[in-house]
C-alpha cells in the first residue's frame, strides 16, 4: 500500500514495482480530478449549530492541520459527529438545522455555500462512517460510483481507477476475483475497506472518519488504523473517536470536546502529556467517558 | 400448570386449523376451476377467436380475451411503475419525514387503493363519454393503471420508507446530487418493486368491473388503441351467462387459464423477488 503512494512521487524510471508505476501513468494524464496534492487547510471561526432548540455546537474555533491525523475525542453526545457533518454539508439533511460562523476551505467560506459548491466540496471531503455502508450493487460499481457521478464513463478507464483505489484500501488482493459480486458480501471488515476506496476514488482532500473502527474486529480496525497513518502524507485525516488508546496511536493533533464546545485544542503531545484544562486531565484519566 | 399446556394445545390446534382452512379454500377452488375447465380445454381455446359470436357461437375459443388482456395488463403495468416511481422517489428522498405533503399524498394513495374497481370504471367512463370517446383498448388501459397505481405506490412506499438513511448519507458524500441518488434507491428497493408489480399486475389482470365499461367487449384481436378489446375475466363473466353448453365451457376454460397465469406469476414473483433482492443490504 505504501510503496504505491510512493510510487507515484517518485520520477518514472524509479517507480517501483513496475505494474504499479505502469498503472498510474497510464490514467494520471487524462484523470480530470487533482488528487488531495497541495495545502488544504480547514479553518473554523466561531461555529455555531442549532437544531431545532437545542445549542449543539457552541462557538468553535479550531484549525485543521494539512496531511495530519487530527483526533476529535470527547465523551458521546458532545458534538463531534455534527462538527464532522458541518465539514462536508451533510448536516443539511438534519431537519431544523441552523449553522451560523465560518468554515474556512482555502479560505473559502463552506457555510453559505450551495449548489455546485456543496457537490464540489463533499468530493473534497472523503467520509468513513461509523457502520460500513456499502452501496446496494457490486464491489466494482461501488467505487466507480462516484467516479461516474463525477462524469468519468469510459470503462477502461474505470477499471483503472477502481484496481488502483482498491490497491490503495488494500482489498485489491481479496476481492480482485470477485469484483462483479455484491458489496453487502463481503466481511464488515472489507466493507469498510471498500467504503475507503470508494472515498478515495473521488479524490478528496481530507477524510473525515467518524468512529470508522468502532463497529470492526480488531484486527480489521488495526488494518484501518495502519492505512489511515499510511495515507496522511496525501490527506488531511479528522478522525472522531471515543477509544482514547486509538487517538494515543494514530493522532497527531488532538481536539478535546465537552458539551458542544472546544476544552482544549493541539499537538497529541502536549494534549495527552501536559494537558492545561481541569477537564481534559479528568477525562485523559478516565474519570468520565 | 397443566391449564397453561391445555392452553397451549388449544391455540396450537385452532391455528393449524385456520391454516388449513384456508388452503383448502384454495386446494377447492383450483380443484372446481380444473375439474370443469380442463374437460373445456383444447389447442382451439387458447388459439382461435369465437367463432359467430362470443354469446351464441359454438367454434372457436377465446384468443382475443388473452390477447386482450396482456395488451391492458402489460400497458398499464409499465404505464403505473412509470408513474409510481417517481411519486415514491419524491416522497421518500425529496420531502423531509414530517412533511406535510407527503402526509397528505400517503393518506390520499390509501383511499384511492381502497376504492373498488367499478368506480374506477365508472369514473373512466364518464370522462371517456365528456371526451366522446367509445369504448376502446386505451380507456382500458387508462383505468386500469389508475387501478394498480396506488397498488405500485404503497407497497414500493413501504419498502422504501425502511431505505437506509446512511446509504444515502455514504452517496450523498461523495458528490451525488438527490436525483443522482436514483440509481441506489432503485437497487436497493428493487425486490420491493419486483413485489409491487406482480401484486399490481394480478390485481389488474383479475379485474373485471374496471375494464367493462372502458374497454368494451369483442370477439375480434384489437388492431389500434381506439378499438374495444376483450379480457379474461370478462371472457368468463359474459361467457358463463349464456345458455349454451359450448359457451359455457369456453368459460371455464377462460377462468382456468386466467388461475394458471395468476399462479404463474405469483411463483414467479417468488423466485424474481430474490434474484432482485441480490445487492440489497439487509
Amino acid at each position: 500500500m505504501k510503496h504505491l503512494f510512493t510510487a507515484m512521487s517518485l520520477p518514472a524510471e524509479e517507480r517501483k514495482p513496475a505494474a504499479v508505476g505502469k498503472l498510474v501513468t497510464m490514467f494520471r494524464p487524462d484523470h480530470k480530478f487533482e488528487r488531495g496534492e497541495g495545502e488544504s487547510e480547514l479553518v473554523v471561526e466561531n461555529l455555531n449549530v442549532h437544531i431545532k432548540q437545542q445549542h449543539i455546537l457552541k462557538e468553535i474555533s479550531l484549525t485543521i492541520p494539512d496531511k495530519k491525523i487530527t483526533c476529535i475525542i470527547g465523551p458521546s453526545g458532545c458534538g463531534k459527529s455534527t462538527l464532522l457533518k458541518t465539514f462536508n454539508r451533510l448536516i443539511d439533511s438534519v431537519e431544523g438545522v441552523r449553522v451560523s460562523g465560518r468554515v474556512l476551505l482555502n479560505g473559502e467560506d463552506i457555510v453559505g455555500s450551495g449548489g455546485a459548491e456543496i457537490i464540489n466540496l463533499r468530493r473534497k471531503m472523503g467520509l468513513i462512517s461509523q457502520k460500513p455502508c456499502p452501496l446496494p450493487m457490486s464491489i466494482f460499481d461501488n467505487v466507480a460510483y462516484g467516479c461516474r457521478v463525477h462524469g468519468i464513463r469510459n470503462r477502461r478507464k474505470l477499471r483503472m481507477i477502481v484496481r488502483h483505489y482498491l490497491e490503495a484500501a488494500g482489498l485489491w488482493e481479496e476481492v480482485k476475483e470477485r469484483l462483479n459480486t455484491p458489496a453487502a458480501r463481503l466481511s464488515i471488515g472489507q466493507q469498510q475497506r471498500l467504503c475507503l476506496a470508494r472515498s478515495l476514488a473521488v479524490e478528496p482532500h481530507f477524510i473525515l472518519a467518524d468512529e470508522a473502527t468502532s463497529a470492526l474486529d480488531p484486527i480489521s480496525s488495526k488494518t484501518i488504523e495502519e492505512l489511515f497513518i499510511a495515507l496522511k502524507q496525501h490527506y488531511s485525516i479528522v478522525m472522531v473517536t471515543h477509544t482514547l488508546r486509538q487517538a494515543l496511536r494514530v493522532a497527531d493533533h488532538v481536539v478535546f470536546m465537552y458539551l458542544g464546545q472546544v476544552i482544549e485544542a493541539g499537538p497529541a503531545d502536549q494534549v495527552f502529556n501536559n494537558p492545561t484544562n481541569k477537564l481534559t486531565q479528568k477525562y485523559l484519566s478516565g474519570i468520565f467517558s | 400448570m397443566k391449564l397453561k399446556f391445555a392452553e397451549e394445545r388449544l391455540f396450537k390446534i385452532l391455528m393449524m386449523g385456520a391454516t388449513l382452512t384456508v388452503l383448502a379454500f384454495v386446494g377447492s377452488i383450483i380443484y372446481s376451476i380444473l375439474s370443469k375447465g380442463w374437460s373445456a380445454m383444447s389447442w382451439d381455446m387458447i388459439l382461435k377467436v369465437p367463432g359467430g359470436g362470443f354469446y351464441v357461437g359454438k367454434e372457436g375459443g377465446f384468443l382475443n380475451a388473452i390477447v386482450g388482456s396482456i395488451y391492458v395488463v402489460g400497458a398499464s403495468a409499465l404505464l403505473g411503475l412509470l408513474i409510481s416511481i417517481p411519486v415514491v422517489f419524491y416522497l421518500n428522498i425529496y420531502l423531509r419525514r414530517e412533511s406535510r405533503l407527503a402526509y397528505v399524498a400517503r393518506i390520499a394513495y390509501d383511499v384511492l387503493f381502497g376504492i373498488p374497481s367499478i368506480v374506477y370504471g365508472a369514473f373512466g367512463f364518464t370522462i371517456m363519454i365528456y371526451f366522446g370517446l367509445k369504448t376502446s383498448l386505451l380507456g382500458g388501459i387508462i383505468v386500469i393503471t389508475l387501478l394498480i397505481i396506488p397498488i405500485f405506490i404503497r407497497s414500493m412506499d413501504e419498502v422504501a420508507r425502511q431505505f437506509p438513511r446512511e446509504i444515502l448519507d455514504a452517496t450523498y458524500s461523495l458528490g451525488a446530487t438527490r436525483l443522482e441518488t436514483i440509481r441506489v434507491v432503485l437497487r436497493q428497493i428493487a425486490p420491493g418493486i419486483a413485489t409491487a408489480t406482480l401484486l399490481s399486475v394480478g390485481r389488474a389482470i383479475g379485474d373485471a368491473a374496471g375494464v367493462m365499461f372502458t374497454a368494451g367487449y369483442t370477439d375480434s384481436i384489437p388492431t389500434s388503441l381506439s378499438q374495444p378489446a376483450a379480457t379474461l375475466p370478462l371472457a368468463v363473466f359474459f361467457q358463463l351467462s349464456s345458455p349454451i353448453k359450448e359457451v359455457q365451457d369456453r368459460a371455464y376454460a377462460a377462468a382456468l387459464v386466467l388461475t394458471l397465469i395468476v399462479l404463474v406469476l405469483s411463483i414467479l414473483g417468488r423466485y424474481v423477488t430474490n434474484r432482485f433482492a441480490k445487492h440489497k443490504l439487509k
